[in-house]
């Protein structure tokens, strides 16, 4: 079974958007998990409700009020368009910040969890041997956060690759720009006479579903080995 | 590393720290050399006053100094943050970083690669078998080696160790005592000792400190404290003990014996040992080891009989059957334990001149 070039570029973008979206929000997901997992401040619940939102709102809201914000006439939009000429909704770009946003939550209920099962007293020994707070974070804390690390980017990048509604509602369907997967899908479905078409669609999304699947075991049942041998 | 100061740094702490319906309130002034002891019942404090010098707790009130550097000062706003303090800490539990082998363990700390020094330490403590395993493969007493040799070499100006026999079994407990207290013997560095173990801490301490629910009890040179009759419950109880030190001056390898000159008039046999003539060896001798005999006593199988001064008695009201005596021997002094009725019998007083015998086999050379 050949592709054509149309679900070729529905691939390319899905994958494109979902790494871009993943790329975006791990550094961020990684600070804000350590921030809750580690540090008491007011306000830590306020911050603890908005990253969980996207998971609880209708994604086609999540995307209205990215175009709110982000729009050229947003808060946001504006600045970053006078400032730095950058314009996200209607692009690749705008898809992959609405579907990070969606997949933000996951990776730092993962994130979180993964650093909460590091002992603080592992880290109050390293800070002893003169390793200050930088330091203490990337030899012990991260590294043995890492199996919550792969699991929550599998789970944000699975994420990223399904989003539709918060995508559609701020980054529209443009073929080549933003159609995805999911988008192209729900394209054929609304024109008549493209069952087949959507049918291949479908099993093409089956299959990166699997692959993705198949690779993020593959990679927990490694790094788990690892650990174990280190354990002894 | 240049050698600019003359004396080593003392620390001097003063510090206030509520905990709950618990109070710790420490005021301190330990030598700058030396293994300080800091002993107490569990629920006294010692492990929370450890915290507090290594930076890990900042106390609400007081400060902390290490020779010139100020550590702490709530009233200047001064809180030096553990990784700027350069004070090592051996954990009671090792806390080695599971995902590093030993030998990254070992370096983890270290200021600048040195590896003469890391070789130097790996053999005192006898781990250079263990460079390349992970931490999880360790038994206890091999991880307590090196979680000491990981602090050792991150080049600290204070070490502090929070019981750091915890768990072992005897034999290890022994053997692991033995390389602390080669290891404070031949590194240069100030020794904070925490343990809840009068035989431990009278073994490896020079100076001591007793804690008691929160507050310093005593704090003064172990021998000094030793010899004090109100501290003898806390410090061993039944198990009362004091120290003598002398120097090895010869072995006799046929009877397998060492002796060992307090002074020039006095000596003792003890078991043999494998220190070297010229060495110095701390005797540590149970006050009920010890026999007092009004004048020496021909035939006997005491090796070790002294002459010997009671400068002082006490009858302890939690021992109210027994007479607790302070004998000097030269200028060494000495404590014994008799019944009351042999006091008695004996017709015994303070100043009077006696024998003290003690058997050869009650020592335990450390």
């Amino acid at each position: 079974m050949s592709l054509s070039p149309a679900e070729w570029e529905a691939i390319r973008l899905s994958l494109l958007i979902g790494l871009a979206a993943v790329a975006w929000i791990l550094p961020l997901g990684i600070g804000v998990a350590w921030l809750l997992a580690r540090h008491e401040f007011r306000g830590k619940a306020v911050l603890d409700g908005l990253i969980h939102l996207p998971l609880v709102l209708p994604p086609v809201v999540v995307g209205y009020l990215l175009l709110v914000a982000l729009g050229r006439q947003g808060v946001i939009g504006a600045w970053l368009y006078s400032t730095f000429g950058l314009s996200l909704p209607f692009t690749w770009q705008g898809a992959a910040v609405a579907s990070g946003v969606m997949a933000f939550p996951l990776l730092v209920r993962a994130l979180r969890l993964s650093l909460e099962a590091v002992d603080p007293k592992l880290e109050a020994a390293a800070s002893t041997l003169g390793a200050g707070r930088w330091r203490v974070f990337t030899t012990i804390t991260l590294p043995l956060a890492v199996p919550g690390l792969l699991t929550g980017t599998v789970l944000a990048f699975a994420r990223a690759l399904s989003e539709f509604g918060a995508t559609i509602t701020f980054a529209s369907n443009i073929p080549g720009e933003t159609r995805t997967l999911p988008l192209a899908l729900y394209t054929l479905i609304q024109s008549p006479g493209q069952e087949s078409a959507a049918a291949r669609l479908c099993l093409i999304a089956v299959v990166i579903a699997l692959i993705s699947l198949v690779a993020s075991e593959w990679l927990a049942r490694r790094t788990r080995q690892r650990l174990q041998e280190r354990d002894g | 590393m240049a050698d600019v100061m003359t004396t080593p740094p003392r620390l001097t702490l003063d510090i206030e720290q509520p905990q709950g319906d618990f109070k710790l309130a420490v005021r301190l002034d330990l030598p700058g050399d030396g293994v300080s002891g800091v002993f107490g019942a569990s629920g006294s404090g010692k492990t929370s006053l450890l915290r507090v010098i290594a930076g890990l707790d900042r106390p609400q009130q007081g400060h902390i100094k290490l020779g010139q550097q100020v550590l702490l000062d709530t009233q200047r706003g001064i809180f030096t943050p553990p990784h700027q303090r350069r004070i090592g800490v051996v954990f009671q539990e090792a806390r080695l970083f599971p995902h590093y082998c030993v030998r990254g363990n070992l370096t983890y700390g270290m200021p600048h690669p040195a590896p003469g020094r890391l070789a130097e330490i790996v053999e005192l403590l006898g781990i250079e078998a263990l460079l390349t395993r992970m931490p999880g493969t360790l038994s206890g007493g091999e991880a307590r080696r090196v979680a000491i040799g990981r602090a050792l070499l991150s080049e600290p100006q204070l070490l502090l160790m929070d019981e750091p026999l915890t768990g072992l079994d005897g034999p290890r407990k022994e053997e692991l005592l033995r390389y602390i207290t080669r290891l404070t013997q031949q590194v240069d560095i100030p020794v904070v000792y925490v343990s809840h173990d009068a035989e431990e801490i009278t073994t490896i301490a020079d100076h001591l400190v007793v804690l008691k629910a929160g507050r310093v009890e005593a704090s003064d040179a172990l021998h000094t404290l030793l010899h004090r009759f109100d501290l003898t419950h806390g410090l061993g109880g039944f198990d009362a003990a004091s120290l003598l030190e002398g120097e090895v001056v010869a072995h006799d390898h046929a009877y397998g014996l060492t002796y060992l000159a307090l002074d020039d008039e006095h000596r003792l046999t003890l078991p043999g040992t494998a220190a070297p003539i010229g060495s110095r060896l701390r005797l540590r001798i149970l006050a009920r080891d010890i026999a007092l005999a009004l004048t020496p006593p021909p035939g006997t199988s005491y090796r070790n009989q002294l002459d010997a001064t009671i400068v002082d008695t006490a009858v302890l009201p939690e021992a109210p059957h027994t007479v607790e005596l302070r004998l000097r021997i030269g200028t060494r002094f000495l404590r014994a334990r008799l019944t009351r009725k042999s006091w008695d019998d004996m017709g015994l007083a303070k100043g009077m001149n006696i024998t003290a015998l003690i058997r050869s086999v009650s020592f335990n050379p450390l």
